[in-house]
């Protein structure tokens, strides 16, 4: 079969992909160059290219310390999760992956049990159980519930990794005198970076796009992490469109960011999780 | 001599057998310790567990038999009056009937969409890389952003979609999207297929690239159909990610909140509301927190019902081998 034939029976293929990556695409696309409009020109104007590139929308945002402010938060945020949901996880991990104990498999299915329940079960009492605990308006109040729901999804992957490590590493570690402990620290957590890596990417984006927990958790707009603040913007703004839409585009900037530098281990680790899981 | 901790060990019924006890006092005695020591690892992740997810669960199940403004603690008890209430709740009995609209809405459409789009894309086919990230690209995105750009975009008449419905002279199939309770639910599916089938179409790919060749071109020399092929070969052998689809499609509609607050809040007039929404409307606008509490019980026992009844007679048999191993999925 010669090149030009193939092309050709590929042909509707090539098609109705072009159709599915538009319609993905141009939505993204109007936003970033609404942008670059003023708000009367996007009425004017909406489907086309700007008359005028106008940078004043995206120069002002970046300009003003509110959106810094944003995004180090959501940072601030994101890595602490991460860091403490990671750790936790992996402690726990190692524990099912390589120790023989009463009550192993009960424990583990309450785990996993998470898995099935949506936060928004647990969002109101929580909420009360954060007033209690003095931790609204306090990036606490959003870090450990964060942490605590990512436990299931990180127990998971990690164990299911922590028990591929050839048994005879242990007993010759053990021979040389490494508890457990040390076994888990010097030996077991770096040879499982990729999968330290895998996890940590999942608990960041879940972490960098959690709207429900910061809306509920910060009242003060000191903290309010990038979801929230969007949609405060759009309602702060909601006549002037254009700069709504610079603003859209700059807060998904991070996370596409994000996405395209760690894409293998997203996909890698969502799709470990859910066929996996 | 063996080790406190057993290498490698499987899952299966407790402590495996252990050679040769000592005398039996030191034997219960290192017993113990071993079982401190794997529980001592087990502690912060269960301490952060238990206070903040399983604790909240359990209160709520508690707050929910009870009026309650949410300050002190609940001391009118009502019984099961809440839940009498739910079930005449008008608003609630479409929450769940939305729930359901879009369940089967997900399943008879994007889950096929999403599918195709896999199959499509596992063909050696010019640009599929390119392609494969960007309708994986949304999935990235906070719901609440995406819901404010898909807010403005079908904005009745100045917004996007109505402007190039117009222009290429289809101007009669625009309408007011969000704002008509007759289209909000298939506006809003509409943008939850954009953000969400990317994600299932990379896990279709997962499962396809782990069907070997060798299975599909035996099928071919035995003269099967490219549809036949994948009817009996791909289908089957695929089967166990569409499992794990569906129930992690099914349990996002149960939960869906952040798109629907951040574009309709529930509107117009309820026609959008979900569960999440009903709840965070009486418990953090209305103060019936212990309403609100009763919600939540509900939604819990949704998903409780729907993962129960699914692990039962759709997942069981993955289960079994579940969570053994990640490497081949390319961590």
């Amino acid at each position: 079969m010669n090149g030009s034939r193939k092309t050709v029976r590929t042909l509707p293929l090539h098609l109705v992909l072009v159709v599915v990556g538009a319609l993905m695409v141009v939505p993204l696309l109007y936003a970033l160059l609404s942008g670059f409009k003023t708000t009367s020109e996007l009425s004017r104007n909406p489907v086309g290219l700007p008359e005028s590139w106008i940078t004043s929308n995206y120069t002002g945002i970046l300009g003003s310390g509110a959106f810094w402010r944003l995004v180090g938060n959501s940072t601030l945020i994101a890595v602490a999760t991460t860091v403490l949901v990671v750790a936790v996880s992996a402690l726990a991990a190692f524990s099912f992956a390589r120790f023989a104990f009463r009550g192993r498999e009960v424990l583990f299915t309450v785990f996993t049990m998470g898995l099935m329940f949506p936060f928004a079960v647990a969002a109101l009492p929580l909420f009360l159980l954060l007033r209690s605990m003095d931790l609204l308006d306090n990036p606490l109040g959003v870090i450990l519930p964060q942490a605590a729901f990512g436990l299931p999804m990180t127990i998971i992957i990690l164990r299911g990794f922590f028990r591929e490590i050839p048994g005879e590493l242990e007993e010759a570690a053990t021979l040389d005198g490494c508890g457990p402990f040390a076994f888990f620290w010097r030996i077991l957590l770096p040879m499982a970076r990729p999968a330290l890596g895998t996890v940590s990417v999942l608990a960041v984006v879940t972490s960098w796009n959690n709207f429900f927990l910061p809306l509920l958790v910060f009242t003060d707009p000191k903290w309010w992490t990038i979801p929230v603040g969007v949609q405060q913007f759009q309602g702060q703004y909601a006549t002037d469109t254009a700069r709504v839409f610079a603003y859209l585009v700059l807060a998904m900037v991070p996370a596409l960011a994000f996405y395209s530098v760690a894409e293998r281990q997203l996909v890698g680790g969502l799709t470990a999780g859910a066929t996996k899981g | 001599m063996t080790s406190t901790y057993l290498p490698g060990t499987r899952p299966g019924p407790d402590a495996a057998p252990r050679p040769l006890p000592p005398a039996g006092r030191a034997r219960t005695r290192r017993r113990l310790l071993h079982w401190l020591t794997a529980m001592g690892f087990q502690l912060p992740a269960l301490v952060l567990f238990g206070v903040l997810v399983l604790l909240p669960i359990l209160f709520a199940l508690y707050a929910s038999f009870f009026r309650w403004g949410g300050f002190g603690m609940p001391s009118d008890y009502t019984g099961a009056d809440n839940f009498t209430r739910l079930l005449q709740d008008d608003v609630f009995l479409g929450d769940l009937w939305r729930c359901l609209l879009l369940v089967v809405l997900s399943l008879a459409l994007q889950l096929p969409f999403a599918l195709a789009m896999a199959v499509l894309l596992n063909q050696r086919i010019r640009g599929r890389a390119v392609y494969r990230m960007l309708f994986f690209a949304p999935y990235v995105l906070s719901e609440a952003i995406t819901g404010v750009l898909f807010g403005m975009i079908f904005a009745p008449d100045e917004g996007l979609a109505d402007h190039l419905l117009s222009d290429i002279g289809l101007g009669a199939l625009g309408g007011k999207w969000f704002a008509d309770p007759s289209t909000v639910m298939a506006t809003l599916f509409l943008v939850m297929t954009w953000k969400y089938f990317g994600f299932h179409m990379m896990l279709y790919l997962a499962g396809l690239q782990s069907i070997p060749a060798e299975l599909t071109e035996a099928a071919t020399v035995d003269g099967a159909s490219p549809w036949q092929r994948f009817r009996h070969v791909t289908l089957p052998l695929l089967a166990p990610t569409l499992r794990i689809s569906v129930f992690l499609s099914v349990i996002g509609s149960i939960q869906l909140f952040d798109l629907v607050w951040v574009v309709t809040a529930g509107g117009p007039d309820h026609h959008s509301e979900t569960m999440a929404v009903t709840m965070f409307q009486y418990g953090f606008k209305r103060y019936q927190v212990g309403y609100a509490s009763a919600i939540s019980v509900a939604m819990f026992g949704v998903s409780l019902v729907f993962a129960l009844a699914y692990q039962r007679f759709v997942l069981r048999r993955d289960l079994a081998g579940a969570t053994t191993n990640m490497r081949g999925d390319g961590a």
